[in-house]
Formats: C-alpha cells, structure tokens, sequence
C-alpha cells in the first residue's frame, strides 16, 4: 500500500434520536456522490423512519456482517468487507454503539478507527450522553445511566463536529407524529426521556460540548504564524491530581477530573496508594475495585501510578509536592456522622495537610426525583 | 430530598409576572446562524413550506434581496407580502401584514433598520409588535448582527456591521435553532492562498463557537424558565455556575483568577459572594472593598449576603441559584480539623456541588 493518509472523521452530534442526525449524514453522503467521490453505507440503523430510509436511495450499502453468539445471530457492521471495497467515504450510524460479543473489537468506534487508518473518510453520528465524562450529569438530567460511552479523547479526534439542532418542541411534535418511534413506545417516552426539561436540558450540554470541540480545534490553529489570542489566558499551567481508592464513587471522581483537565487543557494524574504493612493489607475486594478504576482511567488517557505507603493522606500529598500538582481532586467520603470523637477522615485529612494546594471536593450528581 | 422551599428570586418573579402577561399571544422562533450561507434561509423557508403544506396559513413578510436559486424555488410556493415604499426606500409593511393577519409570518434578515418614515425604528421591533398582536413569527439571524457581539465580532472579521439585534430580543424567543455547519474545507491552494484560507476558517471556527455559545445561553434562560414555572429549584447543572466565597483576607487573585479561567473554559457564569460580618475593622473594610472590586473587573457578578450563619447563608444561595462550584479559602487555623470548621461544615452541608478549597 502507497502512503497512507489517515481518513478523516465528521461527526454529527445531537441531543436526542430523531433530531436528524442520520438524515442529515445520508444527504451529505449523497452531495459527495454528487462531487464523483466513492460513497458506502457501512452500517444504518433504520428505526422504520420512512423519511430517512429514503434517503439511502442512490447509495450502495455493504451488507452486514452476522454474527453468531450463544445460539443467537446478530448483525453488525463488516468492516472487512468495507476494508476489501475500499471506498473514500464510508457512513457508519451509531458511533457509541457496543460490539456483539465475539466481534473482533469491542466498540464501533475502534472499528472506525481501522477504517480511518486505511485512509477512508467516515461520517458518524452520536447523541450527546453517550460521552463518557457527562455520564454523572447525564445521570443527573434524565435518571438514565448510560452504558454505552465513547471516552472524550476520541471524540477530540473528529476532525468535524456538526450539531444537528432542533427544538425541543418541534422533536416531541415529530415523536407524536409518529415520525420517530412506534405508537405503542411513543407514550412512554414521552413520560421518561423525552420530557420538554429533560430535553432542553440535553440539548444545552451539547450546544455547549459541540462549542467546547470547537474551541479545542481552533486552539490547534493558532500554533500557526499568526497567533491570534483571542480566548488564552496566561495564567499558570495546572496540574491535576485524582485519588484512587475502592469507593465506587471514584468513577465519578475520574470523569469530573477529566473532564475539568480537559477544559483547562491540564495535566491529570491518577494515583492509587498500596499500604506497605501487612497488616494494612486491603481486602481482595477493595484492590479489584482500585485496579478496575486505574484501568478505567487509563481507558480516559489518564496517567496512572500505585504508590506505596502506609499513611495514605501524607503519601498523596508527598507526591502531589514533589510532582508540582496544583490541583488535587477527591471524592466525599463515605457518608459518616459529624460526632466530634471519630478519628480524621481521609478527606480531611489531605485537606489539613495540602493547605498549599486546590483541593477539589467532587460531588455525587443526583437526578432529580420526580 | 431533592426539591427544597426558597425564596423566589427577581428575576423569577419578573419572569412569572410576564408569562401571566394576557397580550403575549404569539411566538417567536429564530434561526440563528454563525455566517452567511450556513443555510440557516433554506432551513426556515423549507419549514415555512411544510407549514403551508400542512394546511397553515403562511407568509414571507420579508426576504434578503438576492436570493440563491434554490431558495427562490421555496418561495415560489409561498405567499411573499409586497414590501411597502417609502421616498425610495422599501421595508417591510407591518400594518398590512396585520391586517391580512397570517397565522405564521416568515422574516429572513431580522437585523435590519428601517429606512425613516417607518413606523418602528428596527426589525426586531417589527417582529416584536407581529408577535404582541398574536402571529407566529420565524425569523433569521446571523451572529454577526447581534449588538453585545458586535464589538467582539468586528475583531474577528474586520468589518463593521450596523444594523443589529440586542441579546434581550434573541433571548426572548419562545424557540431558538442553530443552523450549523463547519466551515469549508480550503482546497489546495498556493501558500499564501492556503494561509488566507486557514485564517478565514479560524475566524469561522470562532464565530460558529459563539453562536453555539449564544444558543446554549438562550437555551440555558428557557430551561430557567421552564423550571422556575413548574416549581423546580433544583439546577440540572448544564451550565457551569462558579461561586467564590470570599473573605477581607481571601487570596482573590488566585480564587477568582482560577473561577475566571474555569468559568470561560466552560462558557460558565461567575459569580462572587461575601457574607457581612457584623464587627469589621477599618483594615478588613478596605481589603474587602479592594477584593470585590477586583471581582468586578474580572467580570463576576457580585453578591452581599446576609445571615447570622455563613456557612448556611452561602450554601442556600448557592442552591437557588443552581451552582456548581463552590470556591472557598483554606481554613487559617492551625488546629487539627475541628468539628465545628467552617469548611468542614460547608462541605457536609453542600451536596451536588463541588466545592474547590484554595490556599490562603
């Protein structure tokens, strides 16, 4: 193969299913065809939307893969067929979606990748909660924890962020109209996910993340001959820092941390503490728990270390000083009553300790009861 | 225990005095866009076409002069009004169009100054009287053209813009949508063309976050709104919203200089609070004044609070006001993490928010 250029990737953002996100990506599929350029659909998820069934009309599709598992069969994108077409631009729908069990990788947009690494331009769409670091606030608006998420470090590396925007209003009149689930699901969404708030809500996090990307992609320019600082600030270069521990809130923890690090174009650190005593020893529990944070965070690009020390506070703080952290971020502790006679917590602890440093207490996002 | 009883703020009460408002009986949607010919035009008039086409009684009140073919063949389907004459200059006829009483009127262009002799000084004002008197107004906007922008725009792009749209009228729609698009590719070009290029589609790049900003703001004032009608006072938090807590001895260049950074990052709101402390000396009295006026200059909106408690008069302010980080010095006393710590207490009482605890 003669030099290879990495594909490039545009992605077509929204806040809810039905906003047009498919819709709009097979109408600019059918304008590059227009142009001569070689267009597949490598994967389209239908939903029986008529309106965008119709737009495929004109366009080749590679017919999916099946997939055998536990005596079921599934289909999914083939993305060595597409690799054996070897188009110039390839559609793929739904790129949060999970791989069936069994597939050569686990999640689409490592398929993706593949793709993009053999030179094919992709265009792919998203809904705004499937982004790892809002999973907490997602959580937050809608109550729904969601599972599939794409990490934040793959969605910087789109080359093009579009938002499909519509109005919460006009979204819930096409859900009645039917135009976007069956009649019998309409109701029920209408009551859960599709609430007016709910919506408006969502659609705020992607207005402002699809600026946010923007943002990011222009700072790229301005390494260029012509600086222009329009939005940097000179202030000092942060350093953050997040405790790793077996609280299950640590999650949490790791995506806010992330997710401020990002914004704040910081470093960020993780760091869990292995108590050197045998005694101290943690329970086989509480260390699968740390291991599987540690690995989490390294799924989120964060750099991770174990240290050892008993004294797990004036561990964390030692390193923190020694690293130039500016910034340490913790979880609450687990809840415990305020009564003067229990002994210092972790928490306070480090805050006794770092009064040098930003300590930032993450705080669990709760939804909204209703 | 996620709804709580307050205090309704100003700013909810204005807003529910103005929904209970009879003569409000329009609506108001605007396409907004960050350029010329993102298509935010085609998106509105094919909208206007399914109206039509489902029955309603459309008009086009007022188009831009040249149009491309594409959109003439939308309006060829539509009922587009005669503008009105006046010594030589045309603008759109209100008066007629309120007494033809369409059930949905479609302007393209709504920063637009009307030529003298017209009844209202701009467009907006126009659509504003439109919307009052009960139709459905749909209208365009460019980023461009909004007045607290322009400033910040003209930077930008070099060019200087006169008629414009203030904010408040943007904010004022019942419905908002962004056309977006990313700006296009430069093709190859030599050098100097292609450094043109990439300029130009930084500057694009810009202005489009801006208007992704705006829209997200707009949407952000519904969502208030919205909430504040049904009685909700929990924040859903979609906007970052910074509290600094300070004190005569905060260290507030590091404080606010931090909430500045994060609160632009985030697009956020920033805001700065102080609790009066009953027995201040003339010292304390002068940094504090020195403190709020630097949080002043870095754009913070400014809070004095009041309560015989600080810990609970700043977390309650930060609850009705949907906060969601709270910025608060290290405590100064040596001894060990007292139960009765003010910060202690701040950070039991403050669930939902992060609290960011500085140096001092």
């Amino acid at each position: 193969m003669s030099e290879t250029h990495r594909g490039k990737l545009k992605l077509y953002i929204g806040y809810a299913a039905g906003v047009g996100k498919t819709y709009k990506m097979l109408e600019e599929a059918m304008a590059q065809k227009l142009q001569g350029i070689d267009v597949v659909i490598g994967y389209f998820e239908p939903h029986g939307r008529k309106d965008t069934i119709e737009k495929t009309e004109g366009l080749e599709i590679i017919p999916r893969a099946i997939i055998p598992y536990r005596g079921s069969v599934f289909e999914d994108m083939d993305t060595d067929a597409i690799l054996a077409r070897r188009p110039q631009l390839c559609l793929v729908d739904e790129f949060a979606h999970t791989n069936v069990p069994g597939s050569p990788r686990a999640k689409r947009w490592e398929d993706i990748e593949i793709l993009r690494n053999a030179g094919i331009d992709v265009l792919t769409t998203m809904n705004i909660q499937h982004l790892e670091s809002l999973n907490d606030q997602v959580w937050q608006i809608t109550g729904i924890r969601v599972r599939e998420t794409v990490p934040d470090w793959v969605l910087q590396q789109a080359d093009d962020i579009v938002i499909i925007d519509l109005s919460p209003r006009a979204l819930i009149h096409r859900l009645e109209r039917g135009v976007i689930y069956d009649r019998e699901k309409v109701e029920r969404a209408l009551q859960n996910f599709f609430r007016e708030s709910t919506l408006v809500a969502l659609r705020e996090l992607a207005l402002r993340e699809t600026a946010h990307e923007i943002e990011h992609r222009v700072i790229k320019y301005e390494v260029g001959p012509e600086p222009e600082k329009l939005y940097r600030d000179q202030s000092k270069n942060h350093k953050i820092l997040l405790l790793v521990t077996e609280n299950p809130k640590t999650a949490m923890l790791i995506r806010r941390a992330k997710r401020v690090s990002d914004y704040l174009e910081a470093e960020c650190f993780a760091v869990a503490v292995n108590p050197e005593t045998k005694s101290r020893r943690l329970a086989d529990a509480d260390r699968e728990a740390i291991a599987r944070h540690l690995n989490f965070a390294r799924n989120m690009r964060i750099e991770t270390r174990i240290l050892n020390g008993d004294d797990v506070a004036q561990t964390l703080v030692d390193f923190a000083r020694r690293n130039q952290i500016t910034q340490i971020f913790l979880s609450r502790n687990r809840e415990r009553p305020a009564i003067p006679l229990l002994p210092e917590g972790l928490l306070q602890k480090i805050v006794r300790l770092a009064k040098d440093m930003q300590i930032v207490i993450v705080s669990e996002r709760q939804p909204m009861a209703d | 225990m996620n709804r709580e009883m307050r205090r309704k703020t100003p700013d909810e009460l204005l807003s529910e005095i103005q929904a209970e408002e009879p003569e409000q009986k329009g609506h108001l949607k605007i396409f907004l866009g960050y350029a010329s010919g993102v298509g935010k035009s085609f998106r509105m008039l094919d909208e206007a076409r399914r109206r039509h086409e489902r029955g309603q009684d459309v008009i086009v009140g007022a188009v831009q002069a040249k149009v491309s073919p594409e959109i003439q063949r939308l309006l060829n389907k539509l009922e587009v009004f005669p503008l009105k004459k006046h010594r030589d200059c045309m603008s759109m006829d209100i008066e007629a169009i309120k007494s033809r009483r369409p059930a949905v009127c479609i302007i393209d262009g709504l920063a637009f100054n009307n030529p003298p002799g017209f009844r209202n000084r701009t467009r907006w004002q126009d659509v504003q009287e439109l919307v009052r008197f009960g139709i459905k107004v749909i209208g365009s906007v460019n980023i461009q053209y909004v007045e607290e922008l322009r400033d910040q725009v003209e930077k930008i792009t070099g060019k200087h813009v006169t008629d414009t749209v203030p904010i408040s009228f943007i904010k004022s729609a019942d419905e908002i949508e962004i056309v977006d698009a990313p700006p296009e590719e430069p093709i190859e070009r030599s050098p100097e063309e292609q450094a043109d290029a990439e300029k130009r589609q930084q500057q694009l790049s810009i202005l489009r976050e801006m208007a992704l900003v705006l829209a997200a703001d707009v949407v952000d004032h519904q969502l208030s709104d919205y909430l504040s009608k049904h009685g909700i006072t929990q924040s859903y938090g979609a906007q970052e919203r910074i509290l600094v807590c300070i004190t005569p001895r905060a260290n507030v260049e590091e404080m606010i200089g931090t909430a500045r950074k994060i609160a632009d990052r985030f697009h956020g709101e920033l805001t700065v609070a102080y609790v009066r402390q009953p027995e201040m000396s003339a010292a304390d009295y002068a940094a504090l004044e020195e403190k709020l006026a630097r949080a002043k200059s870095a754009g913070a909106q400014i809070e004095i609070l009041d309560g015989e408690d600080p810990v609970d008069c700043l977390v309650d302010f930060a609850k009705s006001r949907g906060i969601t980080q709270l910025f608060i010095g290290h405590t100064q006393s040596s001894r060990n993490w007292p139960w009765s710590d003010p910060v202690e207490k701040l950070i039991r009482r403050s669930q939902g928010m992060d609290v960011r605890i500085f140096p001092q």
